[in-house]
């Protein structure tokens, strides 16, 4: 049930980001979801791939600060009110969501959210009981 | 009119100061090698005997003292005086391993302060003024040595110390302050904050300042005379010979005065030791030649400066240093306080980072800033923001118990500081003070 994302520290500087790109271009690596949490000087560069290994690899040898995390993968309709279900049952779990994005999927009317929580197994727990439907990480790297 | 606290000595003539000097350093070499035996092992090794120096032409045969010896002689190795006969004890504001000590006989603290004295005199200071001394007290020399000069002097003394800046401005409007000792950065910040509580130059009696113990610029100084209404004199010192006092400015505000029937001055090429003529830029070395506890000959004080002998409207016939241009090494005052780069390496490798590192010094609204660049780890980095500004606060922390000032830390990524091929640039100081 979890995914793992790949996070990249990358100075807050032009041209930083592009390398990081042009690395995972060089690799093949396809970008399934990718979020950006950014301060003054430096930023994270949060990625879901289709190879996260390989690419955690790849961006290590080239001399990038890396961190794999797990975070989990949820996928709700593209209407109005499908992330509010969720976010209502973690609160209701007293789970905090330490932060999240979402991508919409080619598939028509679905929608897929990334969260990262300060507790996997309970979110899991809690989302499951209220017939949420998780993807699983071939699911999420094969999409 | 200018003033002077000791006029004999202060306007002697050249022939007669060399004579003085010539006598003085004669007698002080024989009572150190007599009663140093550190010294005394750098004399025998250097094949220079008390017999050797007869006159001030001679300096130039003594060894050196550097900071270094200070340290490995710490703390009773340079003393030249029983315990006995010493009356205090002060030291340096830095901080690097093993604090730098300095005795005192009472001797040597008359003459500190006599120093001081002539430094309040010549900023205009008599017995009928208020002099408001916001050094520091304790340890620091800046503190003491002003207010024992104060006391010479006859002036009114506020032993106010540092801090508490609303206070300092109302003691100074209550009492009607005349003389205001402290850093120019405190200065700065004690007209800044007279404005903010709403009052003007109007509301104080301040005359002039004296401010040292830190570097400044002549910028600065047009600044705070503007901001508190006042005449800014420079003074300058080092633990290592006394205090503040070893030098001080007159009315003509071109350079400082050194004192030297106690401190014969030397300007040295900084890597090869060679003595440099007048008017060269290199790096200031001092003789105490009247101090008796810690006598220090040839001490090189990393200090850069140039020594002028150009007649001076004052009256004055002392010699007059430049406000030091840059230090020689590596060591930075930040806000009065020393700080060497090491002592921020010895942080970061306790706090487990790599020691890739480099530290920004600027001055923004006439205060010191200190930024540190630290690379990151793989073991230190985290995917959410919050840790890792949770781990710069926490390296700043370590980093203001070592130093005492607080630091602004980055972590940057690793590489990202940029390398050098020879003696690592760890310090950018963006200050501008020349």
């Amino acid at each position: 049930m979890l995914i793992k994302q790949i996070s990249i520290f990358v100075e807050n500087k032009p041209g930083r980001l592009s390398a990081v790109t042009k690395l995972l271009a060089e690799n093949n690596i396809d970008i399934r979801a990718l979020s950006v949490a950014d301060t003054k000087d430096f930023g994270i560069l949060r990625l879901i791939v289709n190879k996260p290994d390989e690419t955690c690899e790849a961006l290590k040898k080239a001399g990038w600060t890396v961190s794999l995390t797990n975070v989990i993968a949820i996928g709700i309709t593209d209407a109005p009110g499908g992330l509010s279900g969720v976010v209502e049952c973690l609160y209701a779990a007293n789970i905090s969501v330490e932060y999240m994005y979402a991508f919409i999927s080619k598939a028509e009317d679905q929608a897929y959210v990334i969260l990262r929580v300060d507790n996997n197994d309970r979110a899991i727990e809690a989302l499951v009981e209220n017939n949420f439907t998780l993807l699983k990480a071939s699911e999420v790297y094969d999409m | 009119m200018e003033r002077y606290w000791n006029k004999e000595i202060e306007c002697m003539s050249r022939e007669d100061m060399k004579k003085l000097q010539d006598e003085r350093l004669v007698a002080q070499v024989k009572h150190v090698y007599a009663n140093v035996p550190y010294y005394k092992k750098l004399m025998d090794e250097k094949g220079v005997t008390p017999d050797d120096i007869r006159s001030t032409a001679d300096l130039h045969k003594l060894p050196f003292l550097t900071k270094a010896d200070l340290r490995e002689a710490y703390p009773y190795g340079l003393l030249a005086k029983p315990l006995s006969e010493c009356v205090r004890i002060q030291s340096t504001s830095g901080t690097t391993g093993k604090r730098v000590v300095a005795f005192y006989t009472q001797h040597d603290i008359d003459l500190w302060e006599d120093c001081c004295a002539r430094a309040i005199t010549a900023a205009g200071g008599t017995k009928d003024d208020v002099c408001q001394v916001c050094y520091g007290y304790g340890l620091f020399t800046g503190g003491p040595g002003l207010n024992g000069g104060s006391h010479k002097v006859g002036c009114l003394t506020l032993p106010m110390s540092s801090g508490n800046t609303e206070r300092q401005i109302q003691f100074m409007i209550d009492l009607q302050s005349t003389i205001l000792c402290c850093t120019p950065s405190y200065a700065a910040y004690i007209g800044e904050t007279l404005h903010e509580m709403g009052y003007t130059t109007d509301d104080i009696k301040l005359k002039a300042g004296i401010f040292g113990a830190e570097p400044w610029t002549e910028e600065m100084r047009r600044e705070i005379e503007k901001s508190l209404g006042i005449k800014a004199y420079d003074i300058y010192g080092l633990t290592e010979t006394s205090g503040p006092g070893v030098s001080f400015e007159c009315s003509e505000q071109t350079g400082m005065h050194i004192n030297e029937d106690h401190f014969i001055a030397e300007i040295i090429d900084p890597d090869t030791g060679e003595v440099l003529p007048e008017g060269s830029k290199g790096e200031l070395v001092f003789t105490s030649i009247t101090k008796e506890a810690f006598p220090l000959l040839r001490y090189r004080t990393r200090d850069i400066c140039v020594l002028t002998r150009e007649k001076c409207s004052c009256g004055r016939t002392l010699v007059k240093m430049s406000k030091p241009l840059g230090r020689s090494d590596d060591m930075l005052i930040i806000r009065g306080v020393n700080v060497f780069p090491s002592q921020i390496e010895t942080v970061l490798i306790e706090q487990g980072y790599a020691p890739n590192y480099q530290i920004e010094v600027d001055r923004i609204n006439n205060s010191d800033t200190l930024d540190v660049n630290v690379e990151m780890s793989d073991d230190k980095f985290s995917d959410m923001v919050k840790d890792i500004q949770q781990k710069e606060r926490e390296l700043a922390a370590a980093i203001k118990t070592m130093l005492g000032i607080s630091p602004k830390v980055h972590l940057v990524p690793p590489k990202t500081i940029a390398r050098s091929e020879g003696k690592a640039v760890r310090v950018i100081d963006k200050r501008k003070l020349v």
